[in-house]
């Protein structure tokens, strides 16, 4: 196994040197069992506990505007259509049509057929178009066709690729298996980001979530992303909170930050601003940026133009003023 | 031609061995009409602060043990002295100027009483502990875990059975003791250190000194490496002193009854309590 | 090849986002704070007899809140004369019947919780997110679990006839007013006890509200009996002929000093005193729930809590880590107005508390210990301190003997098990501990081990009615909460 990039030597309970971490299977393994636990008790009381922040006025403002910036627009449906895709795409581009001050969206998301269709859309917009791939979503497909169908999407025009893991062999122990499937998948990306969706619903357990945060992370993922939003339990913000972690910890050993994505089930404003706090308080400030943290979402944006319009005028925003695409 | 008896010499029970009083000084034990019977070591403060050592030493074993252990060495105390049965039933007679028959009838119930003890010792902490239903995703346990070392003063008037009433209820948790035996009827607790010195009892979790009450007391009562103070064989005197000195380091106190009860009837396992702690133990529940 | 040399991050520099909370301050006028109040005796509100009065302080403003009665000896015997009138009446109603009004006032409490919280906010500094979120709850369950055992006593252990004790003189601390009282309160009027209880002088205020719950619950007069004051009031309700019973949370200090007091007496006693816990981490906790253990430990409530985890003690081999964790974790508190409902520390009870927050922080550092704050803006009014962490203590150290309570850490190393019991028993103290490691059989090992009242197990500072709570060694006598809680109240015969 290689190391995608350089690391330095670090101290602490997450100790020890990250590239011998990789140099083999059985250090790898060594590695990601020797991570500190966590205590499912304690990182939901936790989360509990920063949900009773309570975000007023311009910080408000400030985290809506924040959030539509972080959305990953997606839809991911069997029933997707080029129109459907067209029409997200519009919505990305210009949130809410009554007021040009809403920003547009991080990217859209969809499935690799229907990239071609979001390229030509967003060209020259600045919004990422981003691919699922691999399989996705159980992922249970054989690796020469992860890997084409990542360079498929990329070649459709992706820039960046939510991968999904092998949790069949992550559940089983083989951690190796997992890490060379992220490492190829990186290298079939070629400039596009990564995105590594680690399913933590079927993970079901916080010391899982925080070893496939750091095998996805030592294999060389930009973003780890809690799930497809196909298996419940989606995002939740416990789950949020233990990546978070894991990418505070990783850029304190290596100086290199790394970006979390919440997916699925996250649909209101009051949530999405729960999620903020998280990210600022648990990863830091440096976080609160589209680069290093996204939601992918799709009925959350209605509901932040909503409340974002509250802030504004004062008054309670009706369904029928924001449009359904 | 009769034989001339060999005496025992009354000794102090420290840590396992019998010692003189370190103060040389030794006071007349005698039957209650005035005869007398033996001497007894005349136990000084330093008596005391060497038998409280002794019993600080002896805390980490004796509370470590098992609970099934320390029911298993009360009832051979049980046994052991089933079997000097006779002589208690004399020494009694002749200290507490009772008949051979009521004499025996204490030590009988005294014999009893250990047994009952080394039965809880594996019960008491059942029937006060106890798993607490939180309001949350925690386990939580309380047990009653013994207080460390205890000052006791056994009863004046029933020497063998009120002593036995008394160290009993305190050993049995795992505490250890430093009991000061009845003033003038001192023997039958002497005689029990004999017992106890071959009944797997560890050497210092019983040290039993004799003497004066209102010499050891004090220094027992201020120690402030002794947890709680047992006054229950000082009926019907005033403790306000000692209670106030036992307040410097908040120590447990039990108080004298008015007068001293009748030990025959059935103990109470409230008493073995009232020498525990109440630990509550939490952790979260998850995955 | 690791490069061990990096300086420069990966990573171009961002321009760091900022996000401030903005103010989210809880609304105040949900209390109606009336500029003076009596003493609650015998169901009413009463001027005092020989008392005089005293101001009670916001601890964020020094704003005047309130001028309160301070009870005489005269007041302390009319109220206990009238506890003791209502004892009469208070046993005779059936067990049942005292019970539900026991789950009258959890109910009322319950209703106005949030009043309640904000009022305990005002009067003792404490934020708003604690009082409502922790102490409040805590004290409607406290009602709520005690209501229910009023009508079975004889199942409860005691023996089956328990009788209750008589009037119980209470005497109770600043730092969790209303929780205490209701600590107090709830099992003495469960086991058919009435009452007379001392708040602590600089929080009187939700007591005398508690008064008006009474009302409301239409509760016997007399049966709750409030009589404010300070240390000489406490002194005429201990030293009063009429009590049968003084239950004390405060300091060891004063504690003794009961004890003395009811020194050949037959006054029963309950004491609930100070404490200097340790902490112990080892190299395999959960660590950021440990950091969170700790930070919740010690900083929970200013660090006003008598059962803080004073003393860290961390394995040494994860001793720096550890320690980076907890000061990047304190960087993120927010100390400011204990309304706003983002401030996590608030205001230090009182002027001569911070007096002595002081000058034990001051001792720290002459002693040679490494004192570590975050930056932290300290509002102009009131009364503050920084969270404070201090490195390289000794076990010798007053700050790591003396209970400071207030938000000061002491920081101390072990390297074996056996070292981490030794010196987190070496204290005159025993009222709690924590222990952190995910290795189970260490836990229960530990756990049998440390001589305190309460071991919490990778977890900290939590609190539960149904949980008995009480020292060992100078941290008192006694347990408050649960099965255990009902004992100082009731007479249970039998030769124990």
């Amino acid at each position: 196994m290689s190391l995608p990039t350089e690391h330095r030597a670090a101290t602490g309970p997450i100790a020890g040197d990250l590239a011998d971490a990789t140099s083999s299977e059985t250090a790898l393994r060594r590695f990601l069992l020797g991570l500190p636990g966590v205590d499912q008790v304690g990182v939901e009381e936790r989360a509990a506990d920063l949900a009773t922040r309570s975000i007023k006025k311009d910080s408000k403002l400030q985290a809506l505007d924040l959030a539509v910036r972080m959305t990953d627009l997606t839809t991911l449906e069997g029933q997707d259509t080029p129109g459907k895709v067209r029409a997200l795409c519009t919505k990305a581009r210009r949130p809410d049509p009554s007021d040009p001050d809403v920003p547009p969206v991080a990217a859209v998301c969809v499935y690799p057929d229907l990239v071609e269709v979001a390229a030509g859309e967003l060209e020259g917009t600045g919004i990422h178009v981003a691919s699922v791939a691999t399989g996705f979503p159980s992922g249970r497909t054989t690796l020469e066709v992860k890997v084409a169908d990542t360079e498929a999407a990329v070649a459709s025009g992706a820039d960046e690729v939510d991968m999904v893991i092998d949790r069949g062999a992550f559940l089983a122990g083989r951690y190796g298996q997992v890490f060379d499937e992220i490492v190829r998948v990186k290298d079939a990306c070629g400039s596009a980001h990564l995105k590594v969706i680690l399913e933590t619903g079927e993970l079901a357990t916080y010391d899982n979530v925080r070893r496939a945060s750091w095998l996805a992370l030592l294999a060389g993922a930009d973003f780890i992303k809690t799930s497809t939003g196909k298996v419940q339990p989606a995002s939740t913000r416990p789950v949020t909170l233990v990546m978070l972690e894991a990418v505070r910890d990783f850029h304190e050993i290596t100086g290199e930050r790394r970006g979390v994505k919440s997916a699925g089930g996250i649909r209101t404003a009051k949530d999405a601003i729960r999620y903020l706090v998280l990210v600022h308080e648990i990863a830091g400030p440096e976080w609160l940026t589209p680069d290093l943290y996204r939601f992918g979402a799709s009925s959350l944006l209605n509901d932040l133009l909503m409340q974002r319009s509250k802030q504004l005028t004062g008054r309670y925003a009706g369904r029928d003023y924001f449009t359904i695409d | 031609m009769s034989r001339l008896d060999v005496k025992k010499t009354y000794k102090l029970f420290i840590g396992g061995s019998f010692p003189r009083s370190e103060s040389g000084r030794s006071y007349e034990a005698t039957t209650p009409a005035g005869d007398f019977l033996a001497n007894a070591a005349l136990a000084s403060r330093k008596d005391a602060r060497d038998a409280v050592v002794a019993a600080r030493k002896a805390v980490p074993g004796w509370s470590g043990a098992t609970a099934y252990n320390r029911g298993q060495v009360l009832y051979r105390v049980a046994e052991m002295l089933e079997g000097r049965r006779d002589q208690f039933a004399a020494e009694v007679a002749a200290g507490e100027g009772v008949a051979e028959d009521a004499a025996s009838a204490q030590v009988d119930a005294a014999i009893d009483r250990w047994v009952w003890h080394a039965g809880w010792s594996d019960k008491f902490s059942q029937i006060d502990g106890a798993a607490n239903p939180i309001a949350g995703p925690y386990f939580n346990f309380s047990v009653p875990e013994p207080t460390g070392v205890v000052a006791a003063f056994a009863p004046q008037g029933s020497s063998l059975l009120g002593f036995v009433s008394v160290v009993a209820p305190i050993v049995v948790s795992g505490n250890t003791v430093v009991v000061v035996a009845s003033e003038e009827r001192p023997l039958p607790a002497m005689s029990l250190a004999e017992v106890l010195a071959t009944s797997d009892v560890p050497g210092g979790v019983v040290n039993i000194l004799t003497g004066s009450v209102d010499e050891l007391a004090p220094h027992l009562a201020a120690h402030m490496d002794v947890n709680a103070i047992d006054l229950t064989g000082l009926a019907g005197r005033d403790t306000t002193d000692l209670e106030r000195e036992a307040a410097e380091n908040v120590k447990r106190v039990v108080r004298p009854p008015a007068e001293e009860p009748s030990w025959e009837q059935v103990a109470d396992p409230r008493r073995i309590l009232r020498f525990t702690e109440t630990k509550t133990v939490w952790h979260p529940m998850g995955i | 090849m690791t490069d061990t040399t990096t300086t420069t991050e990966a990573v171009p520099d961002l321009v760091t986002p900022t996000w401030e909370y903005a103010p989210a301050p809880q609304a105040r006028d949900l209390v109606d704070i009336a500029s003076s109040y009596g003493l609650f005796i015998g169901g009413e509100f009463v001027d005092p007899i020989d008392g005089g009065s005293f101001k009670t302080v916001s601890p964020s403003s020094e704003e005047v809140l309130a001028e309160v009665a301070e009870a005489g000896s005269e007041d302390i015997d009319r109220a206990v004369g009238a506890a003791r009138k209502a004892h009469g009446t208070w046993t005779g109603l059936s067990p049942a019947e005292r019970g539900k009004y026991l789950y009258r006032l959890a109910r009322i409490i319950q209703e106005r919780a949030r009043e309640l919280a904000v009022l305990e906010t005002l009067d003792n500094g404490k934020p708003i997110k604690e009082t409502r979120d922790v102490d409040l709850p805590l004290v409607a369950a406290h009602f709520f679990y005690y209501a229910g055992w009023a009508d079975k006593l004889q199942w409860a252990g005691f023996g089956p006839d328990p009788q209750p004790v008589g009037v119980a003189g209470q005497i109770i601390p600043w730092n969790f007013p209303l929780l205490m009282l209701a600590w107090k309160i709830a099992p003495a009027l469960a086991c058919g006890n009435t009452v007379v209880l001392k708040p602590a002088e600089t929080t009187p205020l939700t007591a005398l509200a508690f008064a008006d719950v009474c009302r409301q619950a239409d509760l016997p007069p007399g049966v709750v009996n409030i009589v404010t004051g300070a240390g000489e009031t406490g002194r005429h309700l201990v030293e009063h002929d009429g009590i049968d019973k003084v239950a004390f949370t405060g300091s060891t200090e004063v504690g003794k000093e009961i004890q003395r007091t009811l020194a050949g007496t037959e006054k029963r006693l309950t004491l609930e005193l100070g404490g200097k816990a340790a902490n112990v981490i080892f190299e395999d906790a959960p660590i950021d729930q440990a950091v969170e253990g700790i930070v919740n430990g010690i900083f929970f409530n200013q660090g006003h809590v008598c059962c803080a985890g004073s003393r860290l003690l961390v394995q040494e081999s994860v001793h720096d880590a550890v320690v980076e964790r907890l000061k990047r974790r304190i960087g993120t508190l927010r100390l400011g107005d204990p309304l706003d409902k983002n401030t996590d520390i608030g205001a230090i009870n009182s002027s001569q508390q911070l007096s002595k927050i002081t000058e034990l922080v001051a001792s720290g550092r002459d002693e040679g210990a490494d004192a570590w704050q975050p930056a932290c803006d300290i509002p102009d009014k009131g009364w503050w301190f920084p969270p404070t962490v201090f490195t390289n203590v000794s076990q010798s150290s007053r700050i790591a003997r003396e209970e400071i309570f207030g938000p000061v850490l002491s920081v101390l190393t072990f390297r074996t098990p056996d070292e981490a019991i030794e010196k987190a028993n070496n204290t005159p103290y025993g009222l709690s501990a924590g222990v952190w490691t995910e290795k189970g059989s260490r836990i229960l090992w530990m756990a049998q081990r440390l001589r305190a009242g309460v071991v919490w197990a990778n977890t900290f500072n939590r609190f539960d009615p149904t949980s008995p709570f009480g020292g060992y060694k100078e941290s008192g006598f006694g347990r408050e909460g649960g099965r255990h809680g009902l004992e100082p109240y009731l007479r249970t015969g039998g030769q124990a």
